[in-house]
């Protein structure tokens, strides 16, 4: 377990280091948001309909930004063989990864999108329901995406293929975490669509370490 | 199982399954055709336009069984190495991809008559689009890499992360319909009439077959590719 906090710390004293990634990654989440009312229009009926909608599509495509170097820069340098071969279990290295992967990019988005919800206008009671759902869904993406980076690892024209293998397996948290949203927005009892998406995670807390650590040793053997 | 893992044995009973799986491929075609578009009853309230079903549901069908070959397949790569089980998942994709994406063509085809658009974001369309997204990932996955070893088993492992994934996408589409959309275009209405049965049959018979055939071409092709450039390799050397 000491091993999994060292290895957090370590890649989020990395991240610290090369601080422009995070902000990169949270500045992309807020000026995509952002181009949204220019594209559809800056109507409150239309905005605040898809406001939920538009919130999560972005949050996934800057978790999706932010995979492609979750595991290359280890690769580059030579630690990920290191990692792989010190005496803790690689599922243990790969959650620890997850977890700093979470840290850096889906929580600063959770942490923004209250303040880009009010840019889209949205009912001032979705604020709670959504960083709720934001908060249990993103560590899903950061699970599911960590495979995805794990598996392309290697791979020729990777930035177009990691987003063809990830994107449809985020589906499903997709549909729950807008419904959480919007449900709750509308003022409806929405514990039971919370209670899916803590589901999926749980899930995926099960098996993408698992799974992740396995395309690893095929990438790296 | 495990005796077919040699791929000349395989490559041995391929070749004795072929002509089989040829022939009842054509007769199924042969029979199955006119009767599906010719022959059987029209739909009461569809008319003729039901005769799309004798294509689009084997194509659904098929979409979905090729997927679990695939994943089948790439479970016992992974798990006992079986090479051939690996081709058999790879031969499997795109055949899959196809019969997913003629099921989608067919499914807007015959929507456009029934609904009056040819595409409505139903459930079940909804997941054959996702299902066949999942196909095109395991084929770019499987060679986007040097090593074409690296390939098979990250694709390998992706079918099976998406095997996992399918049912819980399916789930997730549904519900999301159920909530989106009130089911004004359930199909759930339409019983099959028993003369529709056979010749449904039929088609589903003639493509499954067809799949046979082609899978075993395919992975007749590759193991032969595979000995070309052994050979090849052995005179450069």
């Amino acid at each position: 377990m000491s091993a999994f906090f060292i290895l957090i710390g370590r890649d989020l004293q990395l991240s610290i280091r090369h601080r422009a990634d995070t902000i990169m990654v949270a500045g992309f989440f807020a000026i995509t948001v952002i181009l949204f009312p220019f594209g559809i229009g800056p109507e409150p009926g239309v905005l605040e309909r898809v406001g939920a909608g538009i919130l999560w599509v972005t949050a996934l495509l800057a978790s999706l930004l932010s995979l492609d170097h979750l595991f290359s820069d280890d690769e580059q340098d030579g630690a990920l063989d290191l990692l792989l071969t010190a005496p803790v279990a690689p599922t243990t290295v790969v959650a620890a990864k997850i977890a700093a992967h979470w840290l850096t990019t889906g929580l600063p988005l959770t942490l923004l999108a209250p303040i880009l919800g009010v840019a889209l206008q949205m009912p001032s009671e979705s604020t709670v329901p959504m960083i709720t759902a934001l908060l249990i869904g993103t560590p899903t993406l950061s699970l599911i995406g960590a495979v995805g980076a794990a598996l392309t690892l290697g791979a020729r024209r990777r930035g177009i293929l990691l987003p063809l293998v990830i994107l449809p397996l985020y589906i499903p948290i997709l549909i729950f975490g807008v419904g959480a949203i919007d449900t709750s927005g509308m003022g409806f009892e929405a514990g039971g669509l919370f209670a899916v998406l803590g589901g999926f995670l749980l899930i995926a807390l099960a098996l993408c370490p698992w799974a992740a650590a396995v395309s690893l040793r095929v990438a790296t053997e | 199982m495990h005796a077919f893992a040699n791929p000349t044995r395989f490559l041995k009973l391929a070749a004795a399954i072929q002509p089989w799986a040829v022939g009842l491929c054509i007769i199924c075609f042969a029979v199955g055709l006119p009767m599906a578009l010719v022959f059987s009853p029209p739909d009461y309230q569809q008319g003729d336009t039901v005769r799309i079903m004798y294509i689009h549901v084997p194509s659904a069908w098929m979409g979905l069984f090729a997927y679990g070959v695939m994943a089948a397949g790439s479970a016992s790569y992974l798990i006992w190495r079986h090479p051939v089980a690996n081709m058999v998942a790879r031969a499997s994709a795109p055949i899959g991809a196809m019969f997913t994406a003629l099921c989608l063509l067919t499914g807007m085809l015959w929507g456009e008559p029934m609904w009056g658009t040819p595409w409505v974001w139903d459930a079940r369309l909804t997941s054959m689009l996702v299902l066949f997204f999942l196909y095109l990932g395991y084929m770019a996955l499987g060679d986007a890499f040097d090593r074409p070893e690296q390939g098979d088993k990250a694709a390998a492992i992706l079918a099976l992360v998406g095997s996992v994934n399918l049912p819980i996408i399916k789930f997730s589409v549904d519900w999301w319909n159920s909530l989106h959309q009130p089911s004004i275009f359930s199909m759930a209405g339409v019983s099959v009439d028993t003369a529709m049965l056979p010749p449904l049959f039929l088609m589903v018979g003639a493509f499954q077959f067809y799949y046979v055939v082609v899978v075993l071409m395919r992975v007749r092709a590759h193991v032969l590719a595979a000995k070309v450039r052994a050979a090849r390799l052995m005179r450069a050397a």
